[in-house]
């Protein structure tokens, strides 16, 4: 298990090297350097400016040299100052990164019970009219962009129920309201549960594919046979010798799913004004604040690399076979 | 693998249906005249979804291509004497804010989603085919560079590098597809790469290198065609996720520049809550045209899955 762990590790230095890499140069190698693309079209910005700014900034320093000094910098928690705004970027970030975490936290909650029991449900079921259903549900889950499913839910339960019986039955936006009379906690819940619910959606449907997939395997494998020819109990069959099987690979969708969310989250936050790390990152781009966008990136794809690297190891740990592959 | 269209032989009735029932097989293993792809063919038909699918989808690309000719009206020039107009006899699906016809848009948004779709799958397949042969086939040092770009670009989310991309590049049709071909080919070349890594152990390979065969011949005409059913597979979903892409590109504002037609520019255009309770003809339709499109698709896509692989010997991550 140590070994395991320990080239596990060593496997993800040369990723995250990479992506500091690959961070680091879209915005320094792309054409028209980042400072250029910062001047919109049109302003009366002197060429002389530019270069003064770009000494200053260290930018014109052969690339390596400032990779070394970026990524220096980087290590020690500093990610640099807005280019726009000229905030902190890190402290930016601490204050929607828990936002953020609440959102995709929650949906990562619904969509793991949700469709993890639906998927268990629609296996023991295999052809039958809910079997079919959760097949359709999984193709909306996976066919129907999150933008769409955003707006769709703001309309029908947001807007119509206004328009309709002039009840408030989810804001539309928002993460809190300010003179809102209930309690903080409950309030909260309830700016929460649409784009939570809409952001839950697609991860849904992804659970419960695998996890019927998973299950419709073991299902067929000889120790169940085993099992009940040795005239278990069905309900004993399914729950120690199918499920406690059939479960187990699913810790891996866990970090399957993450880059969905992420992405999903950029979309959620921005059409719900949830003031995230997702609606911060288009912000910036809208800014062409390349500072920004650098740390929103290597931000995104470290929690990736950490989260799949989480999850090989729980896997392995769960599941012994995998380390001695 | 044996040259033959993808159509049923058309010799006279299928022979399969014409043997008497006692000698055919419990299974149709299709030993008695039918070649793989009119196998796969037949399983593909049986589909009801992924043939609504096809039909679907040719009536959009038929609507892509003839746009300028069948389109009602000027996609982009404002008419000020309509704008928010519902639908109506003159305007089937009402006009946006500016006074353009909807309809119109949309057909002219079909060949900016259908366009990106083709191009930015047809550029990753190629890299990512490349990347995925030359890992599979070669392995050792090859493998392990090339595995561990995949790895770095996997770790990022496309659309986050697309973010920082098309500012910088500009935002053109081109450079969206451009961007989203060059970001997403570690999945075929993953694929690739496996399929490589058991064919190039397989018996005709070996008897293929025996006879001297170079490896040139041996990827392009011995491995490569057994790899083409995953790779069309993975081709179709990726041309979806492609549309759903450039219309969350345009919809942030960050894809298609308006007013220039796209279903996300048009779909943009109605964030807003006063919008989405007043004028829903003018979200209701892009919408339903991304989820058409890409639901008709995504059927195109398992049934060629279904029809291309029945026992699901290659797994294709959805």
């Amino acid at each position: 298990m140590r070994r395991f762990v320990i080239r596990r590790l060593l496997l993800a230095v040369p990723i995250l090297l990479g992506v500091s890499i690959v961070t680091f140069g879209f915005a320094n190698l792309a054409p028209g350097d980042p400072l250029s693309a910062l001047v919109r079209p049109g302003s009366d910005v002197k060429p002389a400016d530019i270069e003064k700014l770009k000494e200053q900034l260290g930018l014109n320093k052969p690339v390596h040299e400032r990779y070394m000094t970026w990524i220096g910098q980087v290590l020690q928690g500093n990610l640099g100052v807005e280019l726009v705004g000229g905030q902190p970027i890190a402290r930016q970030l601490a204050r929607r990164i828990p936002n953020t975490v609440k959102l995709m936290g929650t949906a990562l909650a619904i969509s793991l019970v949700l469709g993890v029991s639906l998927g268990i449900l629609s296996a023991y079921r295999q052809h039958t009219k809910l079997d079919g259903l959760m097949t359709t549900l999984v193709f909306a889950g996976i066919s129907l962009p999150p933008y769409l499913l955003a707006m769709i839910a703001i309309f029908v339960f947001a807007v119509l129920p206004f328009k309709l019986f002039g009840i408030h039955l989810f804001p539309a936006t928002g993460i809190e309201d300010p003179v809102s009379t209930a309690p903080p906690i409950l309030d909260e819940l309830w700016h929460l549960l649409l784009p939570a619910g809409v952001l839950a959606f697609g991860g849904t449907a992804t659970f419960l594919r695998y996890t019927r997939a998973s299950v419709l395997e073991v299902m067929r494998q000889d120790h169940v046979t085993t099992a009940r020819s040795k005239g278990l109990a069905e309900r004993t069959v399914r729950l120690r010798h199918i499920l406690r099987n059939a479960l187990l690979p699913i810790v891996t969708v866990l970090g399957l799913l993450l880059p969905t969310l992420i992405v999903g989250a950029l979309f959620v936050e921005t059409i719900f004004t949830w003031p995230g790390v997702g609606s911060y990152a288009i912000e910036v781009t809208r800014e062409r604040d390349y500072a920004g966008i650098m740390a929103v990136a290597l931000l995104t794809s470290v929690t990736i690399v950490v989260a799949n690297l989480v999850t090989d190891i729980a896997y392995a740990y769960v599941d012994p076979r995998i380390r001695y592959r | 693998m044996t040259t033959t269209s993808f159509e049923p032989s058309p010799l006279g009735p299928e022979p399969i249906e014409s043997v008497p029932l006692v000698w055919q097989p419990a299974i149709d293993i299709g030993w008695v005249t039918s070649t793989p792809r009119q196998l796969a063919w037949r399983r593909f038909r049986r589909n009801r979804l992924a043939i609504a699918g096809v039909v679907v989808l040719a009536v959009l690309a038929l609507i892509a291509i003839l746009a300028p000719v069948i389109a009602p009206y000027d996609p982009i020039k404002p008419d000020l004497k309509a704008f928010g107009k519902p639908p109506s006899a003159a305007h089937l699906l009402g006009t946006d804010s500016s006074g353009r016809d909807v309809l119109s848009r949309l057909m002219h948004g079909a060949r900016v989603s259908l366009s990106i779709g083709i191009v930015a799958v047809s550029i990753y397949l190629t890299i990512g085919t490349i990347l995925g042969s030359l890992a599979g086939y070669r392995r050792g040092l090859t493998d392990a560079i090339i595995g561990r770009t995949t790895d770095t670009v996997m770790s990022f989310p496309s659309l986050i590098i697309i973010l920082a991309i098309i500012p910088i590049v500009g935002r053109s049709i081109f450079n969206i597809m451009i961007v989203i071909g060059l970001l997403n080919w570690p999945a075929v070349c993953r694929l690739v790469r496996g399929e490589f890594l058991s064919l190039r152990e397989r018996e005709y390979t070996l008897a293929a290198r025996g006879i001297g065969a170079r490896d040139r011949r041996i990827i392009v005409r011995h491995i490569l065609p057994n790899v083409t059913g995953p790779l069309v597979v993975l081709a179709s979903f990726g041309m979806a996720d492609a549309i759903i892409a450039e219309a969350g590109l345009s919809l942030l504002g960050l894809g298609i520049q308006p007013p220039a037609p796209s279903w996300g520019v048009d779909l943009a255009a109605a964030i807003d809550v006063g919008i989405l309770t007043n004028k829903p003809w003018l979200w209701v339709f892009p919408g339903a045209a991304i989820a058409i499109s890409v639901l008709s698709i995504n059927f195109i896509g398992d049934g060629l899955r279904d029809a291309l692989d029945p026992r699901g010997t290659t797994v294709i991550r959805r």
